[in-house]
């Protein structure tokens, strides 16, 4: 059963006077529970693809259904509400809210779905702990090092058990071992929670951890394969 | 944690917010401070005008108004002395005046003024004379042809206590009537003006004078209680032959009576004019606020705020702003009119030209709870108001240009 079904999807950005076909058709099928990287060399499409699953974006043709539901056709308030409940984000940099303790950064998604403050409390703190943050609850991101807000950014990404987790280039601000330990915590979370995890790299270190790899060049699907379990 | 959020993003600049937060005391603290002054003036107008020689309320011949001459008199204050007698409330007071055009002169000068003519022991309970006698000494009833002038006139005419004056008018007859007198003593007043207009001489002199009988100009009274001015004023009407006019301070002063009517719109178009210059410099500092924290909003809106949850965190914060700034210049405003109130403003120094448009020498600054309550309301909700404008662009970032934006 599939999560997410893109079907011939297409986005162009007008920049200027200059057309800039970003996405030229793209038609691919995510599993419930995989964990997925889409690469490609810069500018071949990637962050618009994650933009369009994750309905930050509206694309110009095609169809594109998450859990069932179908993005392409929500207006933008149908959008944030799947936002909120359905999608985690972990973006490249600057995830989190500066003034918010990373406690607060993860409860502050909880409070935007209503859930009870004593809820919260608990559950923010149980996923920083597995997400190995348990002495960091009260620091801002600024007392973080950047691989630790990256892992806030993750907590915060599944604490509401997402359909799914789209992250752009998760690791592409951290060093090689702080990446790596980055991707172990999502593929352990991948594991555990059943989440399903799409990411975005250029990392060759990145796509030997995906289970299914894409390849986009130019706005297209150039490649596609799975890793054997 | 909406409010920690907004209270902490306000301390993100600390400079910016103390820069709002002043802006804001400054224009509450003018707002009050100024409405305050405009209000302690016009009071001081009223309680000058009403102690010069206006009273609570006056009785009049009919036509005497408008054509102030002797033949309008009272000439029977009979009526007036009966109705008086069963309807003034207790503890006022009242005295009858004779009042006309004259003209004084000595050997060297001579100009036009008001002649009135008084009960010494009853017109000191109603009017300022009495306190406002600075050389010599106030009239003494049974003193016949001493009369009491201005400071500015004896200034003018270049005499003093002790030297003689004669007084011109048209008597009941229609004939030129003078008679000499010698000043007792000077008065001063709040405006120079009234020192210059009214010369006072015992009022059985001025009927001797005038050949008036026992006729009287106008009846002044003082109550106790100023609030009750229409009620007595009704009373006394309706208990008075129709060729009687009673006639509040406020008919009696149409002038103060309007300013009075304009001023509550005179205040709230200060208060605009204030909060005008200070809504710029909160919208521009919100908008400057905003456009800090564009990646910020564009994450909110990622993680599915919707954009009435963005634009109330940024009202809330504005809603910090202005509670700080109006805690802060109502504190001040207070303090500061308190301060002026016991000093006093003295607006001497400004001399003629103040004295021109009828300015008080002193202004004592009156807060009215209603200003107050006005300033503050234009202040908050004015200026939520404008905050829409800045918190409506933070909602409008899309996320994808604002992640895009460093
Ligand atoms: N907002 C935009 N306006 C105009 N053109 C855009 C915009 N966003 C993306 N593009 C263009 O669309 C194409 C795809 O961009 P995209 O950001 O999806 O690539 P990418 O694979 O994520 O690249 P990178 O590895 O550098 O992040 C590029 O040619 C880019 O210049
Ligand atoms: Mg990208």
């Amino acid at each position: 059963m599939s999560i997410v079904e893109c079907k011939d999807v297409k986005k162009a950005y007008r920049q200027d006077h200059l057309f800039v076909q970003a996405l030229g058709g793209i038609t691919v099928t995510v599993a419930r529970g995989a964990f997925v990287a889409i690469a490609g060399p810069s500018g071949s499409g990637k962050t618009t693809l994650l933009n369009l699953i994750g309905g930050l974006d509206t694309a110009d043709s095609g169809r594109i259904t998450v859990d069932e539901k179908t993005v392409t056709s929500m207006r933008q308030s149908e959008l944030a509400v799947l936002r909120l409940y359905k999608i985690g984000f972990v973006f490249q940099s600057y995830n989190l809210i500066p003034v918010l303790s990373a406690l607060e950064n993860v409860e502050y998604v909880m409070l935007l779905q209503g859930v009870p403050q004593r809820e919260r409390r608990e559950r923010a703190c149980s996923i920083l702990d597995e997400v190995g943050l348990k002495e960091m609850y009260h620091r801002r991101p600024a007392e973080l090092s950047g691989g630790q807000q990256q892992r806030v950014a993750v907590a915060r990404a599944i604490v509401s058990n997402p359909s799914i987790v789209l992250a752009d280039e998760p690791t592409a601000n951290l060093d090689s071992k702080t990446g790596k330990e980055l991707l172990q915590l999502m593929e352990k979370m991948n594991e555990e929670r059943e989440i399903t995890f799409i990411f975005s790299t250029h990392d060759q270190m990145v796509m030997d951890y995906a289970r299914r790899l894409i390849i986009l060049r130019d706005g297209l699907v150039t490649d596609d394969r799975s890793r054997d379990p | 944690m909406h409010l920690q959020l907004a209270w902490r993003n306000i301390w993100r600049n600390p400079r910016r917010t103390t820069i709002i937060t002043i802006a804001v005391v400054v224009g509450v603290w003018s707002m009050l401070v100024v409405g305050a002054l405009d209000r302690g003036m016009i009071d001081q107008m009223v309680r000058n005008a009403i102690a010069t020689l206006t009273g609570d309320i006056q009785i009049h011949h009919d036509g005497y108004r408008s054509d102030p001459v002797i033949e309008n008199s009272i000439a029977d204050p009979k009526d007036v002395h009966n109705a008086l007698a069963r309807h003034l409330p207790e503890g006022s007071f009242w005295t009858a005046r004779v009042r006309v055009n004259a003209i004084v002169s000595n050997a060297r000068y001579s100009t036009g003024v008001t002649l009135v003519g008084i009960d010494p022991e009853s017109e000191a309970r109603v009017s300022f004379i009495k306190t406002a006698v600075v050389d010599g000494h106030y009239l003494a009833s049974d003193d016949t042809t001493g009369i009491l002038v201005g400071r500015a006139l004896v200034d003018k005419f270049e005499t003093k206590v002790g030297h003689k004056l004669v007084l011109m008018s048209q008597d009941t007859e229609r004939e030129i009537a003078s008679r000499a007198f010698r000043i007792t003593g000077t008065f001063r007043a709040e405006l120079e003006a009234t020192e210059r207009q009214f010369v006072f001489v015992n009022k059985a002199a001025a009927q001797e004078m005038l050949k008036a009988g026992n006729g009287i100009s106008e009846v002044s009274l003082f109550l106790p209680d100023h609030e009750t001015v229409d009620m007595v004023r009704d009373k006394l009407k309706a208990s008075l032959p129709p060729a009687y006019e009673v006639e509040t301070w406020r008919e009696l002063l149409p002038i103060i009576t309007a300013y009075l009517s304009i001023m509550d719109s005179w205040i709230f178009i200060w208060y605009l004019v204030v909060f005008i210059a200070m809504g710029f410099g909160i919208v521009n500092t919100m908008l400057m606020a905003v456009f800090e924290r564009i990646r910020e909003f564009g994450l909110l809106t990622a993680l599915g705020m919707k954009p009435w949850w963005i634009i109330k965190g940024v009202l809330l914060e504005a809603f910090f702003l202005l509670i700080m700034g109006m805690a802060v210049g109502n504190a001040f405003g207070f303090a500061s009119v308190f301060i002026l109130n016991r000093t006093g403003i003295d607006l001497s120094a400004l001399g003629a030209g103040a004295e021109y448009v009828g300015l008080p020498r002193v202004i004592y600054p009156t807060v009215y709870i209603q200003d107050v309550i006005t300033a503050n309301v234009v202040v908050f909700v004015l200026g939520l108001l404008i905050t829409i404008y800045p918190a409506a662009k933070a909602s409008r970032f899309t996320p994808v240009e604002a992640l895009a934006h460093i």
